[in-house]
């Protein structure tokens, strides 16, 4: 099992969803988050102070996915993420021991 | 100011009975004075009455949660509740003292220079069975709306000490700065007998101002700088950002302090009768010139025009009219609330960044300057075709710039001294900031043991 975390633009969103249910991913989880990579931060100015903020807003989005699908999640996520520019935001893949359901006790695929 | 107050709220029943009166008795027409008895025989204008409590009304949400909201967004988010503490509690600390001796003090006896303590506990304002409905009721609407003036002034000040100051030490402050600042320069202006006062034929130097200019927002403009000055920077001031946490709540608050303006200047009238009116479209009229302002040299400057420009250009503008809301007309209006914006635009950023002191929410920039503005310019512009006497500058009374010129250097020079005064006897007994730590922590932890934000 992998778990993938996606750093996503928050237009994106709705766009990234629909190519994971579609490429068959049942289940995702969203929260909010700031961060930087190479993409600069912006400046914001209030009555002449103007201060530069490199913590931009971005959508974290994670996904627990068994092996063989895997490719196709990160091709739905990278096809539907991705403008072109900087600040698309990146996608990281890790390998997930176990997986259990609360509800029923059950555990590791059968959970996902 | 209380004498125009109960020719107000008599004034339009004086002329119902003058008419009705005359009807009755077609061949004896009733004389002036005769008429004038019978209404103050007879009794009140509901009118009159209804406008200053809504006036009052309207006033008190100036401060919250008008001012609350407005100064809320500007300060970091772990000092929200530190800023709406502050307007909250002034509410209620102020309207105490008021009772108990400012009104005295600010309107009492027939002094030009200071009050008495002849309405201690409000005596002579309240019912009392020894007077009558109508002298009770004049006073007792003008102590109230007066006092609402005393919440604010001081709430107005919290904008430049805001994120550092000791709460006790800024109760205790207030209580003084109120009774040694405010009542002393509300007497001088707006008692019957004090030496500035428009109203007063004896006056020495009567100046406009007609809800507030010398009294309100360079009182509290000027002791605001002197607190920034004194009480500091603050801590990572100019090394880091200290952006608003919230201008969604710093426009609300804008929004009601525009909306609470009309009572402020047009109740400032004393009655629903024309000053009021040409006092509401004025003060309206301002604060759209003031919008537009601040945001076309935003516009200019720096590109783009911004949310917090167009709220601070409202307010701008409608500091700037509150002086002169009794003298100018509503196209001047315009006129004076574009020049305030742009000012107070140049006050709240350039100046401010060459001193480099720490106004941190620009209550002097915005109020002490727009208040001088808006006092000098009242001098020039007023006019007879709305005050019905007392003119301006441009009207041919050069003379009356003098007397705006001592009016704003009067109230600025108390405020300096009593504000170094108070600053520095409280910097020894009680301290003004909190500690490092605790402003680090923020406000609302430090002072208060709660958090504006609290999620689950």
């Amino acid at each position: 099992m992998k778990k993938i975390e996606a750093v996503i633009r928050h237009y994106k969103l709705e766009d990234v969803k629909k190519a994971l249910t579609d490429a068959g991913i049942v289940g995702m989880t969203v929260g909010e988050v700031r961060g930087f990579g190479r993409q600069r931060g912006h400046k914001e100015q209030y009555r002449g102070a103007e201060y530069t903020v490199d913590f931009m807003p971005k959508l974290k989005l994670e996904v627990v996915v068994d092996d063989p699908q895997l490719e196709v999640a990160i091709t739905a996520i990278t096809s539907s993420a991705q403008t072109g520019n900087v600040g698309d935001g990146k996608i990281f893949v890790t390998s997930l021991e176990d997986v259990i359901r609360i509800r029923t006790g059950e555990t590791g695929v059968e959970a996902i | 100011m209380i004498y125009r107050l109960s020719i107000a709220l008599i004034l339009s029943f004086n002329l119902l009975s003058f008419v009705s009166a005359s009807a009755m008795a077609d061949d004896v027409p009733m004389s002036g004075e005769a008429a004038e008895e019978v209404a103050a025989d007879e009794g009140l204008d509901s009118g009159n009455i209804a406008w200053m409590l809504t006036s009052s009304a309207l006033v008190l949400m100036m401060t919250a949660p008008g001012l609350a909201l407005f100064y809320g967004g500007l300060v970091r988010k772990k000092n929200i509740l530190g800023v709406m503490m502050q307007c909250i509690f002034l509410m209620g600390l102020m309207t105490v003292v008021w009772a108990l001796w400012g009104y005295s003090l600010a309107f009492g006896g027939d002094s030009p220079f200071v009050g008495n303590f002849d309405h201690l506990l409000l005596k002579g304002v309240i019912p009392d069975g020894q007077l009558a409905e109508s002298e009770w009721v004049n006073s007792c609407i003008f102590c109230v709306f007066q006092g609402m003036f005393f919440i604010i002034t001081p709430a107005l000040i919290c904008g430049a000490f805001a994120e550092r100051m000791k709460f006790s030490t800024m109760c205790v402050f207030m209580v003084l700065w109120g009774t040694f600042v405010y009542c002393p320069i509300a007497h001088w202006v707006w008692a019957d007998a004090g030496w500035l006062c428009e109203w007063n034929e004896e006056a020495l130097y009567p100046a406009f101002d007609f809800a507030g200019g010398t009294v309100v927002h360079i009182s509290s403009g000027v002791s605001a700088l002197i607190c920034a000055l004194l009480i500091g920077k603050r801590l990572g001031f100019g090394q880091e950002p200290m952006p608003p946490h919230n201008l969604t709540y710093t426009c609300i608050g804008a929004a009601l302090l525009w909306v609470g303006w009309f009572g402020f200047n047009a109740g400032s009238a004393l009655g629903a009768n024309a000053f009021a009116v040409n006092a509401f479209v004025a003060t309206h009229f301002a604060a759209a010139a003031g919008v537009l302002a601040w945001s076309i040299a935003e516009w200019i400057a720096l590109g783009r025009p911004s949310i917090l420009g167009a709220c601070s250009g409202a307010v701008a503008g409608l500091v700037c009219i509150t002086p002169a809301a009794g003298a100018v007309n509503p196209i001047q209006g315009i006129l004076l609330g574009f020049v305030a914006g742009l000012v107070c635009y140049l006050a709240c950023t350039k100046m401010k960044n060459a001193f480099g002191y720490d106004d941190s929410l620009d209550a002097f920039g915005v109020h002490g300057v727009g208040g001088t503005i808006g006092a000098l310019l009242v001098g020039i512009f007023a006019t007879g075709d709305v005050t019905g006497g007392r003119v301006g500058l441009i009207e041919g009374n050069a003379a009356q710039m003098v007397n705006q010129v001592v009016s704003i250097g009067a109230s600025a020079i108390l405020a300096v001294i009593g504000s170094v005064i108070l600053l520095k006897v409280l910097d020894v007994t009680m301290g003004l900031r909190v500690s490092q730590e605790d402003e680090i922590r923020g406000l609302d932890l430090s002072q208060h043991s709660e958090e504006g934000y609290i999620f689950l």
